[in-house]
């Protein structure tokens, strides 16, 4: 028989990552038959799953945001420079990962680390150091940080304030998502329940002190790279979100006061038109979410800000070429799905922090949508597909399913708290990988169109002990300048505070304000929490 | 190793790299082909990892290291195990290792090296033939 008389029935089927049957062909009754256009509106209006805004990148292109920090704050600040010169619209700081567990740098637990994946952080005088020059109205910042974040963010607004700026105009986003860095990513401190307290302190602090600043980003985007499925992905991001929301307004706070400041941090890598569907159908259930479940009345509380991009867990060592490629077309994604923020993975991640030259063509990716792609034109091009819009509506049906099946569990904190999603998404994770070496998962270079030939030469980031040293002197000379009393009981008020159960950032900000170090804030704040202990389960 | 017996890993994430995808699917097949698994979760010392070796009776120390830090660590580890007389068990390392750097955890005993993009099998037979 030749392929063009092959009955449907015979077709290999084809089901997507998030447990979708695609189907050859899509018509408008399978949009009817899949919950009909009632969710699809018009950009701008609920339930937004065409855009947050009317005329979305006619208005203003999506900012780029490339994820970057190394070594000491003087490197960083000259790569922040750098990448703002080639056209950069936003900074996203990468820190050690000293910093990002609460350690100093003369930390014994830091030996080795410091400086080595991220910028090195351990008092204000650093983020004096690496911002200098950065204007901070025009070039928006986000901190990717989580279990020191409330330190962090009260570091950057001491620092904003310190150089004039008007705390109730900044903008800036912070990550400070803490559940999720218990499913991945592992930068976690203190045990669950403080560790949700301090995120609530950061949400309603800023509420009334900084209330253009982003306090949160949620991140699906760490719980896809552990093993989530798309539909996990976004599902599992919304039960976080929720249990935050819950925490600030048990305190009192009306939604509409902190919800339009949530914000989102996706993944892209996958089947293309699945992603697209999955960000809009998220857009579409996070808006109800906000509307009839805890009644919200300012569309911008409706709104699922986000960051969309990286694709880490789709990028591949072999042939690592094609991850510009690759990276392309997750960029492709992002735009189509209508993201405020986009960054992407560099080609030489899977070896490397990224070169200039790669985060470069990274940077010029994203430009090349916008210039020549015509990516710009149109909000939500593919609005009105019959198979987008299909799955749009199946893919939102997904979503709400994953979150019932948590909320029925007994919620998100108690199943992350016992290591279930961890063990839920980790199996999977081993089955995707099994998947790829058995090749019934293709990915090119790995399992098909393999090649001997050689790869070109990557340039590795080059890490310097002396820079580690440097830090250490850098603190040892802070330590020697600051008002000594000054520090004490600053952190004396920590430590009170967070044993009252009083929100825990005016103390934090005069710690920081008196030089105090991350890891002298962190230390107060075990004393009192208590460290998290790791559920192993399998 | 005594007939019988099955073969014992002990996987251990050192350091302060919160990566734990990898080592956690490293787990799985392990498990899958039959040895025993002890995983010691994140942020291990070089003393802790020696230490829960040590209690473990471990034939097999595997460390997990993305974020770059994997020679430091394992030249603070290799005299740790050596003095808890784990000097005659099977190291492997695994994890985002570039090439340049095998030849010194080879020097510091890490007889295999399973940098990404390695195959679950091919650890899995690695260590079924290598373990004492």
């Amino acid at each position: 028989m030749k392929p063009k008389d092959l009955p449907a029935r015979e077709l290999r089927p084809v089901v997507n990552e998030s447990g979708i049957e695609i189907k050859p062909l899509y018509s408008a009754a399978d949009v009817a038959a899949s919950g009909g256009e009632s969710m699809i509106g018009l950009p701008g209006e609920y339930p937004f799953t065409r855009g947050i805004h009317s005329l979305m990148y006619r208005k203003q292109p999506w900012t780029m945001r490339q994820y970057t920090g190394f070594g000491n704050p003087a490197d960083t600040n000259k790569r922040f420079h750098y990448l703002i010169a080639n056209g950069q619209t936003g900074l996203n700081v990468a820190f050690d990962l000293p910093t990002q567990c609460g350690m100093d740098s003369d930390d014994p637990q830091a030996e080795g680390e410091v400086g080595r994946v991220g910028m090195a952080v351990d008092t204000l005088r650093d983020f004096e150091i690496a911002f200098e020059g950065v204007d901070l109205e025009r070039i928006t910042v986000s901190l990717t940080v989580n279990g020191a974040a409330a330190i962090l963010i009260a570091m950057y607004l001491a620092m904003a304030e310190k150089r004039g700026y008007d705390l109730a105009r900044l903008r800036g986003t912070a990550q400070n998502d803490i559940l999720k860095e218990f499913i991945g990513r592992g930068t976690w401190v203190y045990p669950v329940e403080p560790s949700i307290r301090l995120v609530g302190d950061t949400i309603e602090y800023c509420a009334t002190h900084a209330p253009k600043y982003s306090p949160v980003s949620v991140c699906g985007y760490h719980i896809r790279e552990s093993g989530a499925d798309p539909a996990q992905e976004m599902a599992y991001a919304f039960c976080i979100a929720k249990a935050y929301a819950d925490e600030v307004i048990r305190r009192g706070l009306p939604v509409d006061e902190f919800a339009g400041r949530l914000s989102f941090n996706f993944n892209c890598f996958g089947s293309l038109l699945e992603q697209v569907a999955k960000f809009r159908a998220g857009r579409s259930l996070w808006a109800k979410i906000m509307k009839e479940h805890y009644g919200a009345a300012k569309p911008g509380s409706m709104w699922l800000r986000m960051i969309a991009g990286g694709g880490g867990g789709g990028l591949t060592f072999e042939q690592p070429e094609l991850n510009i490629v690759r990276g392309a077309y997750y960029a492709l994604i992002c735009a189509l799905a209508g993201t405020q923020t986009m960054a992407l993975c560099c080609y030489d991640e899977a070896y490397t922090i990224p070169s200039e030259y790669a985060q470069r063509i990274s940077l010029r990716t994203m430009q090349l949508l916008i210039e020549e792609m015509g990516l710009t034109d149109t909000v939500d091009p593919l609005g009105g597909s019959y198979y987008v819009e299909t799955l749009t509506n199946q893919m939102r049906g997904r979503m709400e399913a994953i979150m019932a099946e948590v909320d029925a569990q007994g919620g998100i904190v108690k199943l992350v708290g016992e290591g279930a999603i961890q063990a839920k998404v980790s199996a999977q994770a081993y089955r995707r990988q099994r998947d790829i070496e058995a090749g019934s998962l293709r990915k090119v270079g790995v399992n098909c169109y393999r090649t001997e030939d050689k790869t070109p030469e990557m340039e590795f980031h080059p890490y310097r002990e002396e820079d580690a040293r440097a830090q250490v002197r850098s603190l040892d000379r802070v330590r020697a300048e600051r008002d000594a009393g000054r520090v004490q009981s600053a952190l004396a008020r920590v430590r009170t505070d967070a044993r009252s159960g009083t929100n825990l950032m005016p103390a934090i900000m005069d710690a920081i304000k008196a030089y105090a170090s991350v890891g002298e804030i962190t230390g107060v704040l075990v004393g009192v929490f208590g460290r998290y202990r790791e559920p192993v389960r399998f | 190793m005594n007939a019988g017996r099955r073969i014992k890993v002990v996987l251990a994430k050192p350091g302060l790299d919160g990566h734990d995808q990898g080592a956690k699917v490293v787990v799985r097949a392990l498990m899958d082909a039959g040895f025993e698994v002890i995983y010691t979760g994140l942020r291990q010392t070089p003393e802790a990892i020696a230490r829960i070796a040590l209690e473990e009776d471990a034939d097999v120390i595997a460390l997990s290291s993305m974020a770059g830090s994997h020679l430091p660590i394992c030249r603070k580890l290799k005299p740790l195990l050596e003095e808890a007389g784990l000097g005659d068990k099977l190291w492997i390392i695994g994890g985002n290792l570039p090439a340049r750097d095998h030849d010194a955890l080879r020097g510091l005993g890490f007889k295999g090296i399973f940098p990404s993009s390695s195959r679950l099998e091919d650890i899995v037979n690695y260590i079924r033939t290598q373990a004492p």
